[in-house]
């Protein structure tokens, strides 16, 4: 599939996840996970073990940031400053200098090629998800991982329906950061 | 865990989002920065009693217009470095021109002016004071401007920071002005753009510590 076949079939998948659909959006981060991890092991080839945990991060970013984009905008920049931000802010941490010298990048090489072929992530996501304070893990447990409604993990949690909201938002934000500061 | 086990995660249950929530938190932030600096503005300096006077005069309206244009190019500016992947387009240029006009303007006055009350021109009776009033009149726009930005995604925080400053040091000066008497291009061009820079400047700085995700 050609990359402006990939955006136009991208781009209505995420539409219809904002919409709520969530099969579309599933399948949206599914086959965006392919292009990250393509995108990703072409440019970090000096750090071929943190080709899957940023995979992870920019996937978590994703959705984290979905609320910023604009249905006018091609999704092939929006993804690729996301990726690249992400890309750009862990070879930072790991302070390896000289490792982004790309001047030919250009935004149209992350819907080039997806790759399925998933390494194993070297940062474990549940450990991170373990040391999220009580209430935002139980709800982002209940809800996103054993898949109950907001009306049953309200019960299970003894919060309030719109705090289970807040508090699956919340966490999912505080994981973003807990990544960011163990690596 | 397993990407696609964390893909499960993320898409299971997500609930659909307000197509309106970019607009909304701007125009809250806007809404609270606009208030909380008139409202220091009010308790703290007041509005210069000769207001209906000075309404009449054109000059007025052009140092309410300098700040104004600069509010609108910043705004514009923030709100492009808000969304990942949207270029900054002609927003350099909407916040350059208003800086090029006054300055031209204030440029054709000195030149026309008496050599002698050049200096009373460009310094006025406050010029030591007008940044310092700006810049802290700024301060409850600073906030909203950053909270904002950082409810978003920007991937150039440096710029986001700077224009969310500039946006504030735009709604200080336009507070500002109701209360200052200086009426005077060159006035303008030079303390005015100062007083609106410092937070822009502090902005920049901040951007990369403030506005991480």
């Amino acid at each position: 599939m050609s990359a402006s076949a990939s955006e136009n079939r991208l781009r209505e998948l995420l539409l219809r996840g904002l919409a709520g659909e969530n099969a579309a959006y599933h399948q949206f981060l599914l086959e965006l996970s392919g292009f990250l991890r393509a995108f990703l092991r072409g440019r970090l080839g000096r750090l071929p073990d943190e080709v899957e945990d940023l995979v992870q991060e920019t996937l978590l970013a994703v959705h984290n940031q979905r609320h910023t984009y604009d249905a006018s905008q091609p999704l092939t920049a929006w993804v690729y400053a996301i990726a690249r931000y992400k890309m750009v802010d862990m070879l930072r941490r790991h302070a390896v200098r000289g490792a982004l010298h790309d001047p030919l990048d250009d935004e149209l090489a992350i819907f080039a090629a997806p790759d399925n072929d998933a390494g194993d992530a070297r940062r474990d996501l549940a450990v991170l998800l373990a040391q999220l304070p009580d209430g935002q893990r139980l709800s982002i447990q209940h809800m996103k991982l054993e898949g109950r409604s907001v009306v049953e993990a309200a019960r299970l949690t003894g919060m309030s329906e719109s705090a289970v909201k807040v508090a699956v938002h919340r966490g999912l934000k505080k994981l973003a950061l807990l990544i960011r500061s163990s690596s | 865990m397993k990407t696609d086990d964390l893909i499960g995660m993320l898409a299971g249950g997500a609930p659909a989002v307000e197509t309106d929530s970019f607009r909304r938190r701007y125009v809250t932030a806007l809404g609270w920065g606009t208030f909380g600096t008139l409202l220091l503005m009010t308790i703290w300096l007041g509005v210069r009693r000769d207001i209906a006077a000075a309404a009449l005069l054109p000059m007025f309206w052009v140092k309410l217009a300098f700040p104004a244009a600069l509010l609108a190019g910043a705004l514009m500016a923030a709100l492009r470095l808000s969304r990942p992947g949207v270029r900054l387009g002609s927003a350099p240029l909407a916040i350059a021109a208003p800086v090029l006009a006054m300055w031209l303007l204030a440029v054709a006055v000195l030149v026309g002016a008496a050599p002698e009350i050049r200096n009373q021109l460009v310094f006025g009776i406050s010029w030591t004071v007008c940044p310092f009033y700006i810049a802290t009149l700024s301060v409850p726009a600073f906030v909203a401007a950053l909270w904002a930005m950082k409810g978003l995604a920007p991937t150039r925080p440096v710029l986001a920071g700077a224009a969310s400053g500039l946006l504030a040091g735009a709604l200080g000066a336009l507070a500002y002005s109701l209360y200052c008497p200086e009426m005077a291009a060159p006035f303008l061009g030079i303390w005015y753009l100062l007083g609106m820079l410092i937070p822009a400047v502090v902005g920049g700085v901040l951007g990369p510590w403030l506005l991480r995700w």
